[in-house]
């Protein structure tokens, strides 16, 4: 997928400006993340069953050799086959010489967001191959030549209206208004293209690895029908994917269903071992499991960055964020958005050119708060701020722009010493005596005229708290 | 009971007044306050901006400040975090002082967290003259999240004479300060402040109360901007007034 990282704030002042998108992102505080607070209060133990998911993703993270050799193992013996990807390229050379070699010609595809890593369904079309997206929010993003705004609700930031003309356009027809006759429009074109298909390719929520079992959570029953419909069913999945045993499956899809949506149970969960066997009256030809590192063994290489891999994709730090419901998800200018993707993204693809993904946070820690495995995501922001400004592995050199360089170490020449913060104190209330009216500072120059666009600025205090301490509160 | 006042560099040189009322308050409580005079700033700015080197002086003087302290207490969920949730990881590559972290951090208490979990107080010495007060209050995050502290203000708050809370919607939301944040982006800073001065005026609370000054710097700085009602007013300021 293009690399967007560097026209952040470009993307983050559009999104602020669409009353559309700002309306839609308040919907994710409202629904989705009151309902996984709810969700989580329902259920009993839940809070230990959080610490118990992050012990077994930290487990599988420090085996995660051992656990994918097991994995592969187990999927083979079922009949699939495994195919170890190192970046998106060679993932995508494997699927596109399989559809050469089997003639496929229609691909439908279940959410996956490693194929828009991949940059896939771009790839597949270049091949002649048409690929279809059949998640209803995918599809639609699809059409519009989008890359998914959320994580788990890829057209989140579409309103009805445009979800209308989008579909009348597309499939010709009457313009419908209502939710029901639009997913009926969208359902009766995308059926058609089920029965067609020669290759259906998902993601995978999770692999077990002592079973080689892949699990799909949808709630639109598409991935079951990518899974069971066409002939060959291939499933690419990041190598963080995978859990030791089906006894952690109960945990995990408590966990992430409630995460992602505040729901008990999806309306479908789909267990996948192997293609068809010999008396199976269903199922593909074929199975393949694609595992892809694609820059995911930097994180893991780094202990700062690790825990990143513990993240099980369901959405609940985006909702939980205020600044991604402000910038929205293609701000972000890669796959993954909000709090997972400022730090994910940087790592999978440039940090130094995605210094604002770090960087374009306030630190509030909503995201770790709602994280069902707990991930420490402003840690690892800090981490990477620190390596950005300072040098570190992922920067290589420092890149701190001049300015910030200089301006740190005069703030810390100025607070570094009592007596040089009394004589900046004096000399900011002679500089601020123009500029003040009121006890207030209403327009600063650059660079803190930004935050007089938005507020006043208190003046410095004529005395200081540590001089009415000297003068007379010490002896109150 | 000895406690030492880090009174923080933000309301050392922009709101003296806030320390004024927690020495105030806490004498009210009976707490024997002093102001040790080599201090000044945990050290935050630089440590959030990724300047982890600069940030180490600062957090070496804050140790040598309040090493001998009874116990520390900070009018700021920020500067408290600071010192327990991020020294810890500024020296975590250096063993000698992370010890000397986790003895200061052990000790270490933001204003509402000292009176209700050290002092035992949860309800405060009632004032006749306090002046009635209708208020909503805001979660600081580093307050919520990095060190827990959630119960304790409002318990305070709740119980002040004059006082009466009326809780606003997402008073757990960020109000997009975050430090350099606000001025780096300015304007996804500003749009978090916009959400939060709504939630403020729904409430019609004639003050909005939080345990950091550099929240209320914002939210109340957003409130004037757009001519709001609503003011600022740090816990340290209500609690000083209802006990008066």
């Amino acid at each position: 997928m293009d690399l967007k990282t560097r026209a952040f704030r470009k993307g983050a002042a559009t999104a602020i400006a669409d009353p559309v998108v700002q309306r839609n992102m308040q919907g994710l505080y409202d629904n989705f993340h009151k309902g996984r607070e709810r969700a989580g209060d329902a259920t009993p133990g839940w809070e230990g069953l959080r610490d118990r998911a992050r012990a077994v993703k930290a487990h599988t993270v420090e085996h995660l050799d051992h656990y994918l050799d097991m994995a592969a193992s187990n999927v083979e013996k079922a009949g699939g086959k495994v195919f170890f990807a190192e970046d998106a390229a060679s993932a995508t050379r494997y699927v596109l010489d399989l559809a050469e070699a089997r003639g496929v010609r229609t691909v439908i595809k279940s959410k996956s967001m490693i194929s828009e890593e991949m940059g896939l369904n771009g790839h597949l079309e270049r091949a002649g191959i048409e690929p279809v997206e059949t998640d209803l929010g995918e599809y639609l993003i699809q059409l519009r030549g989008e890359t998914p705004y959320h994580i788990i609700a890829p057209a989140v930031h579409l309103s009805q209206d445009q979800v209308s003309d989008l579909l009348q356009e597309e499939l010709g027809g009457p313009r419908y208004e209502h939710a029901e006759e639009l997913t009926a429009a969208a359902r009766a074109e995308l059926r058609g293209k089920f029965i067609e298909a020669d290759m259906g390719i998902t993601g995978a929520n999770f692999l077990v690895a002592e079973t080689g079992t892949l699990v799909l959570v949808t709630n639109e029953g598409n991935g079951r029908m990518c899974t069971s419909m066409p002939r060959v069913h291939v499933a690419i999945m990041g190598m963080e994917k995978v859990v030791p045993s089906i006894e952690d499956m109960g945990m995990f899809l408590r966990l992430l269903i409630r995460s992602a949506t505040g729901q008990r149970l999806s309306s479908y969960v789909t267990m996948v071992n192997g293609p068809r066997r010999g008396d199976d009256v269903d199922g593909p030809e074929e199975f393949h499991l694609v595992i892809v590192d694609n820059g995911r063994s930097k994180m893991l290489a780094d202990p700062e960055m690790r825990e990143a891999l513990y993240c099980i994709r369901c959405g609940a730090c985006l909702n939980a964020c205020p600044v991604y419901r402000k910038v929205g998800g293609h701000s972000y200018g890669w796959v993954y958005s909000g709090p997972i993707g400022a730090v994910v993204s940087p790592i999978l693809t440039n940090l130094p050119d995605a210094k604002d993904l770090p960087n374009a946070s306030s630190l509030c820690g909503a995201c770790r708060e709602a994280c069902p495995v707990r991930i420490d995501i402003p840690r690892m922001l800090l981490h990477l701020r620190s390596d950005l400004a300072e040098g570190g592995r992922h920067s290589g050199a420092r890149r701190a722009s001049p300015v910030e360089w200089l301006m740190m170490k005069a703030w810390r020449l100025t607070v570094g010493r009592p007596s040089m913060l009394r004589l900046a104190s004096r000399l900011g209330r002679a500089v601020q005596k123009p500029l003040a009216k009121d006890g207030r500072l209403r327009s600063l120059p650059p660079p803190l005229s930004g935050w007089t666009r938005h507020r006043t600025f208190p003046t410095i205090a004529s005395r200081s708290f540590r001089e009415r301490w000297e003068e007379g509160v010490r002896d109150e | 009971m000895k406690a030492s006042l880090f009174v923080t560099c933000v309301v050392d040189q922009f709101y003296p007044e806030i320390g004024e009322s927690t020495v105030r308050v806490l004498r009210r409580l009976g707490v024997d306050v002093d102001f040790p005079a080599g201090q000044t700033c945990c050290g935050q700015p630089a440590f959030n901006s990724g300047f982890r080197s600069d940030a180490k002086p600062l957090a070496r003087r804050f140790l040598d400040t309040f090493e001998d302290a009874e116990a520390v207490v900070v009018p700021s969920g920020s500067c408290t975090a600071m010192v327990r949730a991020f020294y810890p990881e500024l020296f975590h590559d250096d063993p000698a002082l992370a010890a000397r972290v986790d003895a200061v951090a052990g000790k270490t208490f933001e204003l509402t967290e000292f009176i209700v979990d050290v002092l035992g107080v949860t309800q405060l010495p009632k004032s006749s003259g306090a002046p009635k007060r209708s208020v909503t209050y805001h979660e600081g995050c580093h307050l919520r999240r990095e060190i827990g502290v959630t119960t304790q203000p409002r318990a305070l708050i709740e119980t002040a004479s004059g006082v009466e809370l009326v809780e606003m919607e997402q008073a757990e939301v960020c109000c997009g300060f975050g430090g350099t944040f606000a001025v780096k982006y300015a304007d996804i800073s500003g749009a978090m402040l916009a959400d939060k001065v709504r939630s403020v005026e729904a409430t019609g609370a004639d003050a909005v109360v939080s345990c950091d000054s550099t929240c209320l710097m914002q939210i109340g700085g957003g409130l004037e901007k757009q001519g709001m009602a609503a003011r600022p007013l740090h816990v340290a300021q209500l609690l000083d007034e209802a006990t008066a």
